[in-house]
């Protein structure tokens, strides 16, 4: 299958919804996907049972600040300059680009990187959502290292860190990256076709293009964008599990800084079938939880989106304001992302939240779908 | 001087509107279709406010002009110049060139020649690379081979540190005597590729501002007005003209804007929601602090994407001109409309299109045209098109509320004689008297702004001080702008803290206005 210019803006708004209010404005990585398909053509995009079980495959991502993301665009090289180190060290020639986070701007710059160097992108990411951190993939909970990761800045400075644990890959890159600028490209969890098969969460980036391809037609033909939507997910292999779990108006909203971290949190004041009621959506970068009192809603790793509730778009937490009038979408994540080791590193308890996790089609059994 | 008179202009695509005020009195009010040259219009507007009130010309204190020119301008693509674009950034930056997301028509017109040099800064203020000075003279060499007098210079993190752009500027002055520039750090704001597309628009418009901005000048010295005159920004706010001149993309969308100030100086309402009714459209928006609520998001000019303060504004397609049809068993108003030919095309004025004019009309709550050519229509249809206009209203008004407790609506525009009955949702709904001219109202009460939008260290500065810094900074602005420095106030205070950076960054930006320093000189 190929993404060509016409596909980009589709995938840009699946990703942001999968970002579940994180992930970075996949606007910029847009931009930088256009300009990289009109110098090199449309982007190859492969089954992972298309790759050979020996063939090498290296995930891609830029990491750091999305405030800085959007002065400081990458010059494209420099994203080459990681892999071709990744190369060296490993003295083995990459045969496909993966994805590691398809929330956000990461869903597209695995394409500006592999359409720049000829290789084709396998469908398929570490999340199926967004993440705040690198050990919360599931290429680390089926045992695929961290390490070695490269990371790299606009003059192509490379640096590459060597560490047993993907924690350690974590703390000691994002130090890195600050000095770095607060943004840089990044490298890691290099892998071959065998392991990929076993870790991926599979077919995301169609899974993306389909998302925001509904979306797009249904607004078009004056339709209703997000029963559309639903309607596409429950057709889907992990996200069929949806449920509109309220609909409101942002009503008070609660942001603050810890250690880098965007925490804070959004109260939604019902409205029409939800009147009378009260919703609110704790976060960390992305949703982590939403409650109806002391009522769980849903719950991390499920996906929790918050939606424009006439248009579907998809509105991050750094979009939020006061007076919005929202649907929130609860989706299941896939059943890999699910099991006890996956919940042990990013399940309500890696965010320091006090519930169990708890999935959002037994929490909603009555819900739509 | 609380008797000072003051005149205000709207200049729409559609009419010109004036009105003279004196303190909050409204002595006269003037509506007439645009002029296709602007300054026939406003002249006319003037003369008829001057004679109907009896007020010498040298009495006015102060002109005070809202225009949709620019916009109109920059959307059609007439009358732009050819822009060299200069961005200070490399290494940085090369995976978007400028001018990327632009729609090719505007591209054609306004692309003259794209340059991406070595500079800009990293979030901290450390240079990403210092500009070198050869590459800068030989872009601006390459920009007058072109043929190209004007030029936008944008760099990373500008907003933090604004030198390089100014280093920039001086050697593209010394290449090309005369060219017109726009510094991307003039426009504010984080977000390099909204902050560059906004500097390229401006210096696209930068001709053609000298040319509006002097056929203003001359309406007035024609009347004998020796009064300063001002023109309205996006914000509610006033630039005068030499910052017209400079920056005529802060007029974009500023006719909103002035019919919901209008809207809060009319009915007294600080904190109110105003629905502007047109002829073709409703623009329903939402006033804090007697100010219009911002838009959050990045806003579409024209197809291109700028960050520009843009007021939250819904627009629905009703207005006095709106055609109803019946539907099967439904009756639909618009969002297709006569326009400005409803004086020619709506029943009540002779014409044979039925429109929601026509229908206020013939269910009795409107005295427009003839009535007695709409006496024929079903009492039914009528009936059911004012409850769908009033459906249409409510909904919109719905869509702009904070919260689920009735509001109070402040209804302004040509088209409001549409609504008559209370609306659900609304606990007070307010029609005041010359809710026609609301918008040149807004013009003529409006202030002028101060603003700051910039990165701040916390760990360095400590919040206190940090933001006690950009409180001044925009203090400062706003004095500058022509503020009376005793009434600056600050209105609008707001901290992003940025994520997965340490040191404590924080964006604060920070909005004083104040009013302007009239006939005190």
């Amino acid at each position: 299958m190929k993404i060509g210019l016409d596909d980009v803006e589709d995938l840009a708004r699946g990703a942001a919804i999968l970002g579940t209010g994180g992930g970075g404005d996949p606007y910029i990585g847009s931009l930088m996907l256009r300009q990289a398909i009109r110098d090199h053509g449309p982007v190859d995009l492969i089954d992972v049972e298309a790759l050979g079980d020996e063939d090498f495959a290296v995930p891609f991502a830029m990491m750091g600040a999305p405030t800085v993301l959007v002065e400081k665009l990458p010059n494209g090289g420099e994203m080459v300059a990681a892999l071709r180190a990744m190369e060296r060290y490993r003295r083995e020639q990459a045969r496909a680009i993966l994805c590691a986070e398809i929330g956000g701007i990461n869903a597209l710059l695995p394409l500006v990187l592999a359409v720049r160097c000829g290789l084709p992108v396998v469908d398929g990411d570490g999340m199926g959502r967004a993440f705040p951190q690198l050990q919360m993939v599931t290429y680390h909970i089926f045992g695929v290292p961290a390490a070695p990761l490269v990371m790299t800045d606009e003059y192509s400075n490379a640096v590459l860190f060597e560490c047993a644990s993907a924690y350690d890959v974590e703390r000691l890159s994002r130090s890195l990256v600050v000095a770095m600028g607060g943004g840089a490209n990044i490298c890691l969890y290099p892998m071959h076709g065998r392991d990929a098969k076993r870790s991926m969460v599979r077919k995301t980036i169609s899974l993306a293009l389909g998302l925001g391809r509904t979306v797009r037609e249904a607004r078009r033909s004056s339709g209703d964008p997000l029963g559309a939507l639903l309607a596409f997910l429950r057709t889907t292999p992990y996200y069929q599990h949806c449920r509109v779990l309220f609909e409101g108006k942002t009503l008070d909203l609660l942001r603050e800084t810890k250690a880098g971290w965007a925490l804070g949190r959004v109260v939604i004041d019902g409205t029409g079938s939800c009147a009378g009621r009260r919703l609110e959506v704790q976060f960390q970068n992305e949703h982590l939880v939403a409650r109806e009192g002391d009522r769980v809603r849903a719950i991390v790793p499920d996906l929790i989106a918050v939606l424009d509730a006439a248009t579907a778009e998809p509105i991050t937490t750094e979009a939020l304001k006061y007076g919005q009038r929202v649907r929130l979408l609860g989706i299941s994540a896939a059943p890999i992302m699910r099991s006890d080791a996956a919940l042990a590193v990013f399940g309500p308890q890696a965010f320091g939240l006090p519930y169990p996790f708890t999935p959002v089609e037994t929490l909603n059994p009555g819900g739509s779908g | 001087m609380s008797q000072t008179l003051k005149i205000g202009v709207d200049v729409g695509g559609t009419n010109t509107d004036a009105v003279l005020l004196r303190g909050r009195e409204v002595l006269a009010e003037h509506k007439a279709p645009t002029s296709a040259d602007v300054g026939t219009g406003i002249v006319r507007a003037l003369r008829d406010v001057l004679a109907q009130a009896q007020a010498p010309a040298d009495q006015i204190a102060g002109v005070m002009i809202g225009t949709t020119h620019f916009t109109n301008a920059f959307v059609e693509g007439k009358e732009l110049s050819r822009v060299g674009i200069l961005r200070l950034a490399a290494p940085a930056t090369l995976s978007v060139r400028p001018l990327a997301d632009w729609p090719q028509h505007l591209i054609e017109v306004v692309g003259g020649h794209a340059e991406i040099v070595n500079g800009g800064y990293n979030y901290d203020g450390r240079p990403i690379n210092p500009i070198d000075h050869t590459q800068i003279r030989r872009t601006a060499r390459e920009f007058r081979a072109r043929g190209v007098r004007a030029v936008a210079i944008s760099s990373v993190f500008a907003p933090v540190n604004n030198s390089q752009e100014e280093e920039a500027a001086r050697i593209v002055s010394e290449e090309l005597p005369g060219v017109k520039l726009t510094l991307s750090s003039e426009l504010g704001r984080i977000g390099l590729i909204e902050r560059e597309n906004a500097a390229i628009m401006n210096s696209a418009l930068l001709g053609m501002a000298q040319r509006v901005v002097g056929s203003f000048r001359q309406a007035l010295v024609d009347l004998g007005i020796r009064a300063p005159f001002f023109i309205s920004q996006n914000d509610g706010t006033m630039l005068a003209p030499e910052s017209v001149v400079r920056f005529p993309v802060l007029t974009f969308a500023s006719g909103p804007t002035n019919s919901m100030r209008g809207a809060a100086f009319l009915s007294g309402a600080s904190d109110a929601l105003v629905m502007d009714i047109g002829g073709t459209t409703t623009d329903a928006g939402a006033l804090v602090n007697g100010f219009p609520r911002e838009s959050s998001i990045a806003v579409d000019i024209g197809g291109v994407r700028t960050n520009f303060r843009m007021p939250d504004i819904l627009s629905i397609g009703l207005g006095g001109g709106s055609l109803v049809v019946a539907d099967g068993g439904r009756v639909r108003v618009g969002p297709q409309s006569v326009g400005y030919r409803i004086l020619t095309e709506a029943l009540v004025f002779g014409g044979s299109r039925l429109t929601a004019t026509d229908i206020a009309v013939a269910a009795g709550y409107a005295q427009i045209g003839d009535r007695g050519r709409v006496s024929h229509l079903d009492k039914k249809l009528v009936a059911a098109a004012v409850e769908e206009i009033h459906r249409l209203a409510e909904e919109a008004l719905d869509r702009m509320k904070t919260s689920a407790a009735p509001a109070r609506v402040v209804l302004v525009g040509g088209g409001s004689v549409l609504i008559h009955r209370d609306l659900s949702g609304v606990a007070e709904l307010t029609v005041p008297r010359q809710a026609g001219v609301a918008n040149a109202i807004g013009a003529a009460i409006a202030q002028v702004s101060g603003e700051v939008d910039r990165i701040f260290s916390y760990d360095k500065l400590g919040r206190d001080q940090a933001l006690e810094e950009a409180r001044a900074e925009a203090v400062r602005g706003a004095v500058g702008a022509g503020a009376a420095a005793d009434t600056v106030n600050v209105v609008d205070v707001e901290e992003l803290p940025l994520q997965y950076l340490p040191g404590s960054a924080v964006r604060i930006r920070v909005k004083a206005v104040g009013d302007l320093a009239l006939g005190e000189a």
